[in-house]
């Protein structure tokens, strides 16, 4: 795997989606999910608007279809998970080609698919418009403990050297003609995985040194903030608004 | 084990986004702890260490590879609140950046790969270093043992989850087995993996190994070519002698056979009803054990026609028995934690550096 | 004022052991007056680095003392020593921690409460100095190494510290980025202690030069002289490149006079 200077999704542009502020972004897309997986299965068409209003956001971000569907190999595991439904839930069962499939398990394959989808696709247009930095602070802005946020900042910040570390051990490993191919190297594998904590763990320390070095005393210095205006959550807040119409009306059909 | 949108009813999802933001909380203040105001840099590096190391494919046979999840392993390297937090910001920004994991499943993923693997293998692995003696090679074995425990240990809590909001219809005891069982085996290889890693780490900077400890000798001075003590140097710690090794050594024999037991029997139980009984009543039953895994593959019938009875009764035995294996852990945790908040027993061996780091 | 009196640095019997039990400071004394540019040279192991860290009260705990400006380094003064005291690290992506350049120039101001306009320029003067203002939005990994190493120069710098501490500061680097980095150093007007075993590099910038060996400082005077001693340089593991003369008059090297 290879390890990107940016993370794997983000597409670098200037749509309107991408010019708003972090924090709405998360927020919309939480609460269009929230609305997704609160929708009651059988109102199958309530999941084609779903779907109808992200492709609109897509358009709206300039981001392809292709990309899209390329990213959602993420589902690949519950895809296999939902086809078995069918054959493993007990009920009525209906024969397809001759295949007895149970009726509501077809039902629960369904909603895992559909909802699982739906989410999916609204996180990788977050990812795709919204830059790493930019999400670091979103997530501030939203009240994430700044503890955390500065775990996740310098696990960004360091997830590449660390890549890269690995990378090279691999390539000195393969080197020395050592091909792993099966359990008994687990032990020559492990003893990676042993020295790369230790670097990244003296990596830590040595970059803890650099910082009280200049000054850092417990916490970070605030030297970006973000800021949304009314008009920028009013349209961040579309998306969900749209989808809790779809969502009640759903419930009340 | 990501689990996406969906999949978990929403108020359970929310719920469990409750506990995860609690456990959060208190792996933030006891990470405070483990690493004083080095927390943000040294946690984010073990993150990405976990990040890294999660791309880091073990080839298992023919073309398969499995890689570690690495819950345990930060457990035990960094301690449990570090590692519930390293855990749970891998989880976070593996939902929010690369969209594997629901965003509203998030507290159910963080409850679920993070809290409970980080708390059920630290509360194992303490209470196997504390009984067994004091040599390096118990902290292999404790890593080994409770590496293996707390990755059924997460099927399980997820089947938990599962039977009080999921959305689909899949019986319970098909997804108590199908869950369980196959991260049993997951768990074997992680366990292996945990405890070669750790004991490699073990063998270059056994300083990093939270909870073991570090000798120091008194300073001296070059003067001349000749070494002479320093004026200011402090004691040296002696390590506490091992007491009642023969009696540690049975405690520890017994406790861990119980534990690995309880961990594998479990889905071996859903075969044979009373199996778990017979190994709470007989430690010695591993033959038969292992006769019952050649005899009966746990997967061999699997979502075929439904599930008998037996096996409900076995998969709900297993529940049981590996949901008193998680009181127990828990319960030692809570005592090894009120230990080390009034004694310095518990204090890992960088915190002997801290008096000398004015930081 | 009597600061001018006072040396930027002075170490006084330094003697230090990790908490691994290994020892790697046996006694060390050393005074660099203001203005110096000093080379700190030795073999690995010597205890260089764990030196450097004393110098700005990271590692304590040990004997002897240290001083910075006539301030003794300790608890009390612990915020105005790491701002006087500017440590330029080995490897820029430890110093180099924040998400983007001019993030991570301005930690350190921001960590001292300097904010908005002036935070702001501090941080364009500070990367003019080492030339990489160009650079301010840039994700640091996205630079080359001798631009991260200047970055990292500049990290300190933004601070005006009394004395600039760089360990290492040639490893790694091209021909060219080596040259520039060394015209930004001729440049600054402050007290230099560079820790290298870069010899050329040594003699080019740095008039004095001491060597630290087994834990003490082995020997102390000009760095010619120094590099001229070939018995102290053998016993000392140090080798000047083939065909480097240390007594050759240097072509270029107007500053250290």
């Amino acid at each position: 795997m290879g390890a990107g200077h940016a993370h794997k999704l983000y597409r670098h542009g200037h749509s309107p989606v991408h010019a708003l502020p972090p924090h709405c972004k998360l927020a919309a897309v939480f609460c269009f999910v929230l609305v997704v997986v609160s929708t009651p299965r059988t109102a199958i068409w309530a999941f084609a608007l779903y779907a109808g209003l992200l492709a609109a956001v897509a358009v709206l971000a300039r981001v392809p279809a292709g990309f899209l569907l390329r990213r959602l190999v993420f589902e690949v595991p519950f895809v296999a998970f939902a086809f078995l439904m069918p054959f493993v839930v007990p009920g009525a069962h209906i024969s397809v080609l001759g295949v007895p499939l149970s009726v509501p398990g077809l039902w629960d394959a369904w909603n895992v698919l559909a909802k699982g989808t739906l989410g999916v696709t609204a996180s990788v247009l977050l990812a795709a418009t919204t830059e790493l930095r930019a999400l670091l602070l979103g997530l501030q802005r939203l009240r994430l403990p700044p503890l955390l946020v500065q775990i996740a900042s310098f696990m960004i910040r360091y997830g590449d050297v660390i890549s890269d570390e690995m990378r090279r051990m691999s390539v000195a490993r393969r080197s020395r003609g050592f091909e792993a191919t099966g359990v008994r190297h687990w032990g020559v594998l492990a003893k990676t995985a042993g020295a790369l904590f230790i670097r990244s763990y003296e990596r830590g320390e040595r970059v803890h040194l650099a910082m009280v070095s200049r000054g850092y005393a417990g916490s970070m210095p605030v030297i970006d903030e973000v800021t949304a205006s009314r008009a920028q959550w009013t349209a961040a807040a579309a998306l969900p608004a749209a989808a809790l119409a779809v969502c009640l009306l759903g419930w009340a059909l | 084990m990501h689990v996406p949108d969906g999949f978990i009813n929403t108020p359970v999802c929310a719920a469990a986004g409750v506990v995860a933001a609690g456990a959060v909380a208190v792996a933030l203040r006891r990470a405070r702890r483990e690493l004083d105001e080095r927390t943000a840099p040294l946690a984010g590096l073990v993150a990405a260490f976990i990040f890294a190391v999660q791309m880091l494919n073990f080839p298992v046979a023919a073309g398969t590879s499995g890689h570690l999840l690495g819950g345990a392993l930060a457990a035990i390297l960094v301690g449990p609140g570090t590692g519930v937090l390293c855990v749970s910001v891998v989880l976070l920004l593996q939902g929010v950046l690369f969209a594997d994991g629901g965003l509203t499943a998030l507290g159910v993923n963080i409850t679920d790969m993070g809290v409970v693997t980080v708390v059920v293998a630290y509360a194992l692995f303490r209470g196997l270093v504390k009984l067994l003696p004091r040599k390096r090679r118990s902290v292999t074995v404790a890593a080994f043992v409770s590496a293996l425990v707390s990755v059924p240990a997460a099927a399980v809590a997820f089947t938990a989850i599962y039977a009080v909001g999921g959305t689909t219809s899949v019986p319970l005891g098909q997804v108590f087995t199908a869950m369980v069982g196959v991260h049993v085996l997951i768990g074997v290889g992680e366990a292996l993996i945990t405890a070669a890693t750790v004991s490699a780490v073990l063998a270059v900077r056994p300083d990093l190994v939270y909870g073991a400890r570090g000798l120091t000798a008194p300073l001296k001075l070059r003067v001349n070519g000749e070494l002479v003590d320093a004026p200011a140097s402090p004691a040296p710690t002696p390590a506490p002698a091992p007491a009642h090794r023969s009696v540690r050594a049975l405690w520890a024999a017994g406790l861990g056979a119980a534990l690995v037991l309880a961990g594998l029997v479990s889905f071996y139980a859903s075969a044979s009803p009373d199996g778990l009984e017979k190994v709470a009543a007989d430690q010695g039953i591993d033959k038969n054990v292992r006769d019952h895994a050649s005899a009966d593959s746990p997967l061999a019938d699997y979502g075929v026609s439904g599930i008998s009875d037996p096996r409900v009764s076995g998969g709900l035995a297993g529940v049981i028995g590996v949901g008193a294996t998680v009181a127990v852990g828990t319960g030692v945790f809570r005592v090894v934690r009120r230990r080390s908040a009034g004694g310095d027993d518990d204090r890992p061996a960088r915190s002997s550096e801290a008096p000398r780091e004015t930081v | 004022m009597t600061m001018s009196f006072v040396p930027s640095l002075d170490v006084r019997g330094l003697a230090y052991a990790y908490p691994d039990g290994h020892q790697a400071l046996f006694g060390v004394d050393l005074t660099v007056e203001r203005g110096e540019r000093v080379a700190l040279l030795g073999p690995n192991g010597a205890g260089k680095t764990t030196l450097v860290l004393h110098l700005n009260g990271i590692l304590t705990g040990g004997a002897g003392t240290v001083t910075v400006a006539g301030l003794p380094v300790g608890k009390e003064h612990l915020a105005e020593i790491r701002r006087k005291v500017g440590i330029v690290f080995q490897d820029p992506d430890d110093q180099l921690f924040m998400p983007t350049v001019r993030e991570d120039v301005a930690f350190g101001p921001a960590a001292a409460g300097t904010r908005g306009e002036e935070l702001e320029r501090a941080v364009t003067r500070a990367l003019e100095r080492v030339g990489m203002a160009g650079y301010a939005d840039r994700p640091p990994h996205h630079l080359s190494f001798g631009q991260r190493r200047r970055v990292a120069v500049a990290t300190v710098l933004v601070m005006e510290p009394e004395i600039l501490v760089l360990d290492e500061p040639s490893s790694n680097l091209d021909p060219a980025s080596r040259r520039e980095l060394a015209d930004i150093l001729r440049s600054l007007d402050v007290t230099v202690l560079m820790v290298t075993h870069d010899l050329p590099y040594a003699l080019e910038l740095c008039p004095r030069a001491v060597v630290l060996s087994e834990g003490v400082i082995a020997a102390d005077g000009p760095t010619g002289q120094l590099l001229a001693d070939e018995e102290l340089m053998r016993r000392n593991r140090l080798e000047l490149p083939f065909g480097f003369d240390p007594t050759a008059r240097p072509t270029r090297n107007p500053a250290a006079h």
